[in-house]
């Protein structure tokens, strides 16, 4: 029998470190619904998504209660959007996304995510639609999320793509400016973006996924946090051991949830996504990590270096861990989804800058990150560039959520509530970009992508 | 055969162990196994037991038990066994 030790051990993860599964999130793949008429695509896409993700809710509910462990969200990813309603056009494109938003509420999932286009190479007609009305999409919509791939290690990064996301940011920030610009907090663009992430709002079903498949996402940055609170002092060798450690328990438990869920709803199972995500309650944050390793603050110098051997302890622990490990799996650090980051944001010791440098060793990139509403188009194109070009040269998956908070300056304050959490809005450099970025074109891929 | 571990938490006191098997004999709730141990006046238990006879539905078990935990000033939950062979078995 499993001891008292154990027993009292899981439980104390889970009654006071905030141990969770953070999503499940089922990919459901839409090609079926392809049609020329936007009212029959959108009746098509909602049809499908109800029938598919029917008993999502419940079934996550049935889990929760059998083993008593918190499964915080359920969602779903689709199809790119680009795809589905390219036939369609803009208006199709429009109409999907508001069938996606009532297929959602009416399931109960707390998110969508798929209103996506994939661009890195050029722009095809159904991109177009999808970019173009990304605004007004998760303007008139509130559960839908969208992301925009304009990178990628083998195809470099389309400049075009990414001046004109710049714009697509600050559009999306203006037209939700009266709910401190929340529309481009649900709007990710990427660099090396991943087909089978769970996490929202970069979340979509690739174009190379099965018909359906269930996707898990763990958490438990409180966890590692309590854990390393006993190796206190000890060298990098223990630090690096100990997350290790936890990372396996941690990921155990996700791969355990993928497979009984997988198993309920007669969905294959797709991958568990190692992920250390932060939520803005009081012990569930990435940056305490950092402060426990022994910094002052996130932010400060030794930041990075911390990140780095987090990341990669966590991905060590957790890979031994599951059969199948995919999405974006690494630490995440959005500002104003962790208490440990608003707070070194909001003391100023934490600038864009080094969260760019941080964005190098771990998953993701600038998330959540709120910066003055006057901060022009080119700016925020140039950030995505860099960002991108950290993911292209290095490999990995990078992305930009950045939100312009419309009438805000820094030192203000944006609240988005729920998960999603508040920032203080962050200084941004005014040097100059706009040549740069309206020279369009493509920056090639790296020699390194050449690996025939 | 569905195992399941039933952890009582809180502060000891005459006929804890008495009041929950006699609950879950209630509803044909076997008891497999039994640990406990009472630290500085705490107490704590975890038994392991079989639900395959269960004549209620395991929310329905969730929820007397919880109601005798409050009644008595413990903490009393179910968890499937297999979230601790998971977390602590390879």
């Amino acid at each position: 029998m499993i001891s008292q030790h154990e027993v009292l051990d899981t439980l104390r993860m889970i009654e006071h470190e905030n141990l969770d599964i953070r999503t499940i999130t089922m990919g459901i793949t839409l090609t079926q619904c392809i049609h020329e008429d936007a009212d029959e695509v959108a009746r098509r896409v909602y049809d499908r998504i109800c029938a598919k993700a029917g008993r999502l809710v419940q079934v996550g509910r049935e889990i929760e209660a059998e083993y008593g462990i918190p499964i915080v969200n359920k969602r779903i990813s689709v199809t790119p959007i680009s795809i589905i309603g390219a036939a369609a056009g803009p208006k199709g494109c429009l109409a999907i996304a508001k069938a996606m938003d009532r297929a959602a509420r009416d399931v109960g999932v707390n998110f969508i995510g798929g209103y996506t286009a994939l661009v890195h190479k050029g722009i095809a007609y159904g991109d177009q639609a999808v970019i173009d009305t990304i605004p007004e999409a998760l303007d008139i919509t509130e559960l839908v999320c969208a992301s925009v791939n304009v990178a990628t290690t083998r195809a470099g990064i389309n400049m075009d793509a990414v001046a004109r996301m710049g714009r697509v940011i600050l559009e999306t920030a203006r037209r939700t400016a009266a709910r401190d610009s929340i529309g481009a907090a649900k709007l990710v663009v990427f660099a090396n973006a991943v087909e089978d992430n769970p996490f929202m709002a970069g979340a979509f079903h690739g174009a190379g996924e099965a018909d359906c498949a269930v996707n898990v996402g763990v958490s438990g940055p409180g966890v590692v946090k309590c854990a390393l609170e006993k190796v206190r002092g000890q060298s990098f060798d223990d630090v690096a051991e100990t997350i290790k450690r936890t990372a396996f328990r941690i990921t155990r438990v996700g791969q355990l949830v993928a497979r009984e869920a997988s198993r309920r709803l007669d969905v294959p199972f797709g991958i568990v996504d190692l992920s250390l995500a932060p939520t803005p309650a009081m012990g569930d944050s990435v940056a305490h990590i950092l402060t426990e390793m022994g910094l002052e603050s996130v932010g400060g110098p030794g930041s990075t270096a911390a990140l780095a051997l987090l990341n990669d302890a966590v991905k060590k622990g957790g890979v031994m861990a599951s059969s199948h490990v995919g999405g974006l799996s690494g630490a995440f650090i959005p500002v104003s989804e962790d208490a440990g980051m608003i707070d070194a944001a909001r003391a100023g010791v934490l600038t864009l800058e080094k969260l760019e440098a941080m964005t190098a060793v771990c998953s993701v990139g600038l998330d959540m990150i709120a910066v003055p509403g006057d901060t022009p188009a080119e700016t925020l194109s140039a950030i995505i560039a860099d960002e991108a070009a950290i993911g292209v040269i290095n490999g990995k998956t990078t992305a930009v959520r950045i939100i312009p908070a419309q009438g805000k300056g820094v030192g203000d304050e944006v609240s988005f509530g729920g998960l999603l959490g508040e920032a203080p809005v962050m200084r941004v450099s005014a040097v100059g970009c706009g040549d740069f970025i309206r020279r369009g074109g493509r920056i090639p891929a790296p020699l390194h992508s050449m690996r025939n | 055969m569905k195992n399941a571990i039933v952890s009582v938490v809180g502060q000891d006191k005459v006929g804890i162990i008495a009041a929950v098997s006699a609950l879950l004999a209630r509803h044909q709730v076997n008891i497999l196994d039994i640990r406990q141990t009472v630290m500085q006046d705490y107490f704590t238990m975890m038994m392991q037991v079989d639900l395959s006879a269960i004549s209620c539905s395991l929310q329905d078990l969730k929820d007397v038990l919880s109601r005798l935990g409050g009644e008595m000033g413990l903490v009393i939950g179910v968890y499937d066994e297999g979230l601790f062979n998971a977390m602590h078995r390879i």
